[in-house]
């Protein structure tokens, strides 16, 4: 119950911290933004490849942790890639 | 691999996603940025994959390489007008593999010892359930979105005027079940109506918003990705999905606030398909009453060879005709004749938040003279000419002064304090909102009729000539 409790904090402490982060973003990198923290909620890889790779289980949890892992990849290669094709764009006249 | 060990690797990880969003504070520090975050993901995986539970590597092996192409394909490939869409594919994916993630770790327990009855089993479930529904709303929710966007369904709103008597019930329903499934989780029947009507409510919640809604439920389902993200770290105890998840959320609430305010809508109206209320139906005739002048490219270079300052305004509809790059070479011809040119961004001049300057980062457009509505507008007095190309309701001066008007009080681009003002348009049709613009009636407004692109094209050959 205490972990919870202290995982509940850090829960309410990042929303603080992310709120202070994203309100310094200018409007002209919303876009790659939202691409950049897409990619980094794709962190559901971490929890997808421990269901996935589960050594006692039914073919159904390996079916449901496999998709996971898929869509979780998806998420991070293709967002940080076209994150950075996009962030390179404005660094171009530089 | 030693418990605290792992813990503190995905500390670190952690730190470079703060680190990483910080970087993207400013346009010289946001590729590094990018990275910074990039290899925090990379840690993070690794770390994981040398986790003792795992005995299986195949399924992640396949899964990994299936994902990895895919994402490598859509994003390598991917045009920039259709960015919208490729977000919100993103999107789908992250609540899909939150879905995943949590349906997989239910059926882990079930076939295992199951949920204990006690306080913290009852909990244990819920995590789940709640990540379950969330996973799924924003799964179905941003497919729907990406169909719309791709053009694959009709852009408009989709539904019936009770919609939202229906969007009610179903999520009712599925929180009632949510909460049987945590008084007795071993009912799997239960589990799957869940996830059935959890998918039912991402399909009814969307369908019925319309196209002009869009980055609004962009930024929404962007959020909910990462609430979905955080859930799954309270099913698993991992920090580091509470942490970036619940960034993620943040950031997606406060562009989908700056989107409502820029649209002058609210979160609930948008949510539930609410449009403004008209007083009545304001016609077109009466507004414009032959008083619109339309005017030839020489007409325009010739009073752009005068101008000292000029603001271009840019909509999707230049997006549309290609015309950035041709946008780009009139400002440059424009500069090299000492005109000093600038870029007015509307909060929503693209389809979703920061669009617009991804398209003319394109082009090559600096950032810098990419100027935000804020901080352009009280420089408009002092602008000889605005050429407005692609946008309109974003123009629409009833927003400021027609208080009857369904768009009155959006905050607007004051193009028409302007000396002159140049809108190129195909024709007179009205924008997203439907309403004639007072300011094409303008004494100070030039319209240009004709293709965006081949219009620009004529203006700048013109003006190098002169």
């Amino acid at each position: 119950m205490e972990l919870l409790i202290m995982q509940l904090a850090l829960f309410v402490l990042s929303l603080f911290l992310g709120v202070e982060l994203i309100t310094k973003v200018p409007p002209t990198l919303h876009t790659p933004l939202m691409s950049g923290t897409n990619a980094i909620s794709g962190i559901t890889l971490v929890g997808a490849v421990l269901a996935a790779g589960a050594g006692e289980a039914s073919t159904l949890v390996h079916i449901l942790g496999f998709a996971a892992v898929v869509m979780a990849t998806l998420n991070v290669i293709g967002g940080y890639l076209v994150t950075n094709r996009m962030l390179a764009m404005f660094k171009r006249r530089d | 691999m030693n418990d605290s060990i792992v813990s503190l690797v995905y500390l670190a990880a952690a730190v470079l996603f703060v680190l990483g969003i910080k970087g993207l504070t400013k346009p010289k520090t946001a590729v590094r940025g990018n990275t910074l975050s990039a290899t925090g993901m990379l840690v993070a995986v690794v770390i994981t994959l040398l986790d003792r539970n795992i005995i299986s590597y195949e399924y992640i092996v396949a899964g990994m390489i299936t994902g990895g192409v895919l994402g490598g394909l859509m994003a390598t490939r991917v045009q920039m007008t259709s960015m919208p869409q490729m977000v919100a594919l993103l999107n789908g994916c992250g609540g899909g593999a939150s879905l995943g993630l949590a349906s997989a770790s239910y059926f882990l327990a079930m076939e295992g010892s199951g949920y204990t009855s006690d306080i913290m089993g009852t909990l244990a479930v819920s995590f789940v359930m709640i990540t379950v529904l969330i996973g799924a709303v924003t799964m179905s929710g941003s497919l729907v979105a990406f169909a719309k966007l791709q053009e694959l369904i009709s852009g408009q709103g989709i539904g019936f005027s009770g919609m939202k008597f229906l969007n009610a019930a179903i999520f009712i329903a599925s929180i009632a079940i949510l909460v049987l499934l945590c008084m007795n989780p071993a009912n799997s029947p239960l589990f799957w109506t869940l996830v059935a009507l959890a998918i039912l409510l991402g399909l009814t919640l969307v369908l019925p918003i319309g196209g002009a809604d869009m980055p609004v439920v962009i930024a929404l389902l962007n959020s909910y990705s990462g609430i979905a993200a955080a859930a799954a770290g309270f099913i698993l105890g991992n920090t580091v999905l509470i942490v970036t998840g619940s960034l993620v959320g943040a950031s997606g609430l406060i562009l989908t606030n700056i989107m409502c305010v820029a649209m002058n809508r609210s979160l609930t109206n948008v949510l539930f398909g609410v449009m403004a209320e008209g007083s009545e139906a304001i016609d077109a005739d009466e507004v414009y009453g032959g008083k619109v002048k339309s005017a030839q490219a020489e007409e325009i270079s010739m009073i752009l060879e005068t101008a000292r300052r000029v603001v271009i305004v840019p909509g999707f509809g230049m997006a549309m005709a290609q015309a950035q790059h041709a946008v780009r070479e009139l400002a440059d011809v424009m500069e090299a004749r000492g005109i000093e040119v600038e870029y007015a961004i509307h909060p929503v001049a693209g389809r979703m938040p920061g669009h617009m300057n991804v398209l003319l980062a394109e082009a090559e457009v600096p950032y810098d003279k990419m100027v935000e509505m804020d901080q352009i507008n009280p420089t408009f007095d002092q602008t000889d000419v605005a050429i407005v190309i692609g946008a309109n309701d974003v123009t629409n001066p009833m927003a400021r002064e027609d208080k009857g008007s369904p768009i009155y009080g959006m905050p607007i681009l004051n193009v028409d304090k302007a000396n002159t003002v140049v809108v190129i348009k195909r024709s007179m049709s009205p924008g997203f909102a439907g309403l004639p613009n007072p300011l094409f009636a303008m004494d100070n407004c030039l319209m240009v009729f004709g293709d965006g692109k081949k219009a620009v094209i004529d203006i700048t050959a013109n003006l190098d000539l002169a």
